[in-house]
Formats: structure tokens, C-alpha cells, sequence
């Protein structure tokens, strides 16, 4: 998993709150788009395709493409439809054992 | 509880808030959901809490959508935020989902406002993570003032300078502007000069973010062609030709943009008639112009309705709310006919531009009929020689293609692939759009979770408005 963004805040301020994301913690922007915050944590991939294992990011931030499907405290959600709130357990919606760690 | 107004609307963009107002006003109780948590659509997303470096790299034709959003404070609207609507059905009701629960709604009249979406530009390695529309990165800077380094643009339309400039304004300049349109386009349009002529202020305002990034330093190609990205996992270069010279560019993220669409899913979903229309290259719901279905009590205004661009959707909204007015016995006819007319001149002028724009930066060739290798449904990763195989058995429908493939069956339901299926096919075949048609477009518009469906819902009517 990659730490080094190529996505960067303009303001890097505001309160931010712990979350997981596929077993990885991460501080978060309280409240942010949690698509917009994960990629500027520099999380990819989002998920794995169901059909061929293909790596997906958010490619349309406007809730048509379902292309950052994350799974949200157990509920498969679109990220870019989704705020950060303290606490949420993310993971990667079908996730096999590569994902444990 | 059915929540009860006497128009509905779905979406808060530019034709949404201002059809809301407009009806408010007229005394109409106004119920207006929306997907996002805040009121603006796209064009205006988070408008309301952008900051002050936000808005000064965004631009003043960002910041006027506050105007609109204050215009729904008015106590006979009432916006539900964060509302997703996922059926329509006959007898003025809808369903949406909001704080968790599934809700019902019932309606005189309906208003769909639900805007455009951008053109799918599959080309080879589009499926990448790093690679986005140019819509997308507009939305990381409007809502979460993020910005996209090492980020090449590619495509072609106006879109891409003004979100090339804001980039530039924002101190992260794109690597580099791929347009694909050509001199030839660029010719034809001139065929729409007096279109162009009376647009001139927003021909004046492309030429201003032309200058500023050229003053940025940003390298700009024309009439690209072979366009695909590279990369193991992630995008890491964009490939392509210009001239007959090939060029390869080292990035980290790829923006992707060859025009907007309508998006048509409520509007399919209820049985409206919609048509090819070649200049917008797009399937357009009928409608006239009030922006009146042939579907009981249901209305389109703003993009949905066909592209037009932000003020034109204001306009277009405005109409709409003036005729559910007279509908509902709030106002006389002549009423309606003095207040539509300023509206009518200055939708004329707002439209005057479009044949100008859609000559000169037409949809990207290659992508309208992709390399048969090409991923077209991202969903389930059906390519384009699945889709001509499929022609080739007797697949003469987009609907049939699911039964081939499944595309179209995933979770977007086609928004992302529709369109680039029903070309497909067209060419195939040798049929016309319109004779090949689109996917029908079923109810949920939107997934809905069986907890959402269980959960009691404690909307009142009545509530003072947010």
C-alpha cells in the first residue's frame, strides 16, 4: 500500500478521526468524502473486481460509476457517497485472503 | 409516514434549486431531495463550504451557485439532504432512502432534474485506478479542496481548460493537455459562427483560461489519437500519437473528459420516450418546452433534459416550476407567459453557443468505437469485440447484450456503458441509434439495503424546512 499520495490538500486542517481501512489505521479528515479523504491517504487499490481481480479507484466521484465500492462496517457502499466518521471499519468489498493483512 | 408536497424534485443542481424557488414562491409546497449532503449538484458541490483558497482557485462562475443555494431558504421548501431516490411509480409516488431508512413520497407533480453525467471515454487501460473523469478531480477540489498532482488531461471540450486552469491556480499544473479534436473540427464550427459570436463572453472567458495555462507553462497536444494508459496496478503513463509521432507521459493520474451526457436513468425508468439527438451525439428525453413529459404529471428541466450548461439548466428549471404552477391553479396563464418571456430570450442566448461548442470539440473517435480489446462495461469487463461478437450471433439491442454477457448488469446499471453498447451495436448492425436503442432502466435506480428497506423512517410532514 502506497503512502505517498499523488492527491494533495490544499488546506491540510481540520479535526481528524481514526479509521481502518483493510486493517491499516488511518487518520481521516472528521466528516470529509471518505472516497476523497482515502485517496489523499494514498489507499490503492479500493477493491478487486469480482470478475477478473482487476485493481478499481474512484473514477467518477459522482455516485454513477460504483467503481469505489468499499465495504463499510460490514455494508458493501459507494466510498464517494460515504462521509468519514471516527471509527469505521473499512475493507475491501469480497476481499480474499490477500487482503488479511 | 408518506411525506406529501405538491411538487417533488429530484436533485439540487442549478435546474433544481431554481425550479424549487420558483415554485415556492408561487405557493407550492416544495419537497427537494437530493444524493449529496449538500445543496449545488456537481457544478456547485459544496459551494456553501467552500473556503476562501477554494474559491479563489474555483473561480467566480463557482462561487454564483451560492445565490442559488440561499435561494432555498424559503419556509415552502423543504431539501432532504443526502436523499436517494430509487423508484418512481405510477399513482405520483416515489421511494428514497435517507438517514438510513427507505421513506415514500407522494407528489402533484414531479420534477427530474437529475443533470448530466460524462461521456464514458473507454480507451485501453481506462479502467486503471489513477485514471478519472476531469468532472471527478473538479469534485475533489470543489468539496474536499483536494488537487491532483502529476495529473495529465485528455480529450477533448472546454471542461478540460477550466479544470487545467484551477489546477494551475491551485500551484499543481497538469503535466501536460491532450486535446483529440482537430483543425477539421475547428473548421466545421466556424459554420456556427454567429452561434459563437453571441457567445462570445464564454469564448472570451476559454480564451482567458487558454492564456492562463499557457502562462502555467502547460505542454498542449492537438487531434491525439491512439490514446491508451499504462501501468501495473495503477496508472503510471499515458501513450499516444499527434502528428504521427508517438509521445509517452510519465503520470500519476490520468483525467478523461469528451463531453456530458444526459443522464437518463429516472427518466427511462418511468417509460419516457427518448431520442437520438446527433449533435449532442446522446439519447434526450422528449419533452416540450416547459418541460413537460408525455408521462403523467412528470417534468425534466436542467441537463437531463438535453445539455445546455448551468445557466441554462437555472432557466430551464424556472420554466418548468411556472407551468406545475399553473397545473396547480397558482397562477393565471398570462402570469406564467410574462414571467416566461425574459426567461425564453435569455435560454436562446445561453443555447446560441451550443452547435458552436459541439462542432468544435466532438466526441473522441476512438473511444465512440473502441479497439475490440477495449473494457466498455467496467462493471462486469465486457470489451468491445465482446460486444461486436454478440452483433455478430444476432445481438441486436443493448438489453440483449446482458443476456450474452452480462453488460450492463453490474453495479453501476449501464450509466457507465450504455452508451458506448448502443453505438456498438449501431455500427455493427448498420442500424440507427434510436432503432438499437438503450438498456431498460428498472427500478432500484440505486442499490437499496434490506436493513434500509426494514427500518422505519421518522420524516413527519409538516417539519419546519432544514
Amino acid at each position: 500500500m502506497k503512502t505517498v499520495s499523488p492527491f494533495r490538500e490544499l488546506e491540510p486542517n481540520g479535526e481528524k478521526v481514526r479509521i481502518r481501512f483493510a486493517g491499516q489505521e488511518l487518520l481521516l479528515r472528521a466528516g470529509g468524502n471518505l472516497a476523497a479523504e482515502l485517496l489523499a491517504a494514498g489507499i490503492v487499490p479500493f477493491r478487486r473486481t469480482s470478475v477478473s481481480g482487476a485493481p478499481r479507484n474512484p473514477h467518477c466521484m459522482m455516485g454513477a460509476c460504483f467503481d469505489c465500492l468499499v465495504e463499510i462496517d460490514g455494508v458493501t457502499r459507494q466510498a464517494c457517497m460515504s462521509e468519514v466518521t471516527e471509527g469505521m471499519e473499512i475493507s475491501r468489498p469480497n476481499a480474499g485472503a490477500e487482503d488479511g493483512a | 409516514m408518506v411525506l406529501e408536497a405538491d411538487l417533488v424534485v429530484i436533485g439540487a443542481g442549478p435546474a433544481g434549486m431554481a425550479a424549487a424557488r420558483t415554485a415556492a414562491d408561487a405557493g407550492l409546497s416544495v419537497l427537494l431531495l437530493d444524493e449529496q449532503p449538500t445543496a449545488g449538484g456537481q457544478i456547485y458541490r459544496d459551494v456553501e463550504r467552500a473556503t476562501g483558497r477554494r474559491s479563489a482557485v474555483l473561480g467566480k462562475d463557482f462561487t454564483r451557485g451560492l445565490d442559488l443555494v440561499r435561494e432555498l431558504g424559503h419556509p415552502n421548501i423543504r431539501h432532504i439532504r443526502s436523499a436517494v431516490v430509487w423508484q418512481i411509480e405510477a399513482g405520483n409516488r416515489l421511494t428514497f432512502t435517507a438517514d438510513g431508512a427507505a421513506t415514500l413520497a407522494s407528489f402533484k407533480r414531479l420534477l427530474i432534474a437529475t443533470g448530466a453525467l460524462e461521456r464514458p471515454m473507454p480507451v485501453p487501460g481506462w479502467t486503471l485506478p489513477g485514471v478519472m473523469t476531469a468532472g471527478a478531480a473538479q469534485i475533489l477540489l470543489k468539496q474536499s479542496g483536494i488537487v491532483c498532482e502529476d495529473a495529465v488531461l485528455a480529450g477533448s471540450g472546454p471542461l478540460l481548460y477550466l479544470v487545467a486552469a484551477q489546477m494551475c491556480r491551485a500551484g499543481s499544473p497538469p503535466l501536460a493537455l491532450i486535446e483529440t479534436q482537430t483543425f477539421g473540427d475547428r473548421l466545421s464550427a466556424v459554420r456556427h459562427g454567429f452561434g459563437a459570436f453571441r457567445g462570445w463572453r464564454m469564448l472570451a472567458k476559454g480564451l482567458g483560461l487558454l492564456s492562463e495555462i499557457r502562462r502555467a507553462g502547460v505542454k498542449r497536444y492537438a487531434g491525439a489519437r491512439d490514446i491508451a494508459i499504462d501501468g501495473e496496478g495503477r496508472a503510471e503513463a499515458i501513450r499516444f500519437t499527434e502528428s504521427g509521432r508517438q509521445q509517452r507521459i510519465a503520470c500519476a493520474t490520468v483525467l478523461l473528459h469528451h463531453g456530458v451526457v444526459p443522464n437518463t436513468q429516472a427518466t427511462r425508468s418511468i417509460g419516457i420516450p427518448h431520442r437520438w439527438n446527433d449533435r449532442q451525439h446522446a439519447f434526450v428525453p422528449e419533452c416540450d418546452a416547459w418541460g413537460r413529459t408525455s408521462v403523467g404529471d412528470i417534468f425534466i428541466a436542467g441537463d437531463g433534459g438535453g445539455i445546455g450548461g448551468a445557466e441554462a439548466a437555472v432557466l430551464t428549471g424556472r420554466l418548468a416550476a411556472l407551468e406545475i404552477a399553473v397545473d396547480l391553479g397558482r397562477l393565471s396563464r398570462a402570469a406564467r407567459n410574462n414571467a416566461a418571456a425574459p426567461i425564453r430570450r435569455r435560454l436562446e442566448k445561453e443555447l446560441a453557443i451550443r452547435p458552436f461548442i459541439d462542432a468544435a470539440y466532438p466526441p473522441f473517435p476512438e473511444a465512440l468505437a473502441p479497439a475490440d480489446e477495449t473494457i466498455v462495461c467496467r462493471c462486469e469487463e465486457v470489451t468491445a469485440g465482446d460486444i461486436r461478437g454478440y452483433a455478430a450471433l444476432g445481438c441486436l439491442g443493448p438489453n440483449q447484450t446482458k443476456a450474452f454477457g452480462r453488460s450492463g448488469m453490474g453495479s453501476c446499471q449501464g450509466r457507465y456503458c450504455g452508451l458506448t453498447v448502443t453505438e456498438l451495436l449501431s455500427a455493427a448492425n448498420g442500424r440507427t441509434q434510436d432503432e438499437t436503442g438503450y438498456y431498460r432502466i428498472r427500478p432500484p435506480l440505486k442499490p437499496v439495503t434490506l436493513g434500509e428497506l426494514a427500518a422505519v423512517n421518522t420524516w413527519k410532514n409538516k417539519e419546519p424546512a432544514e
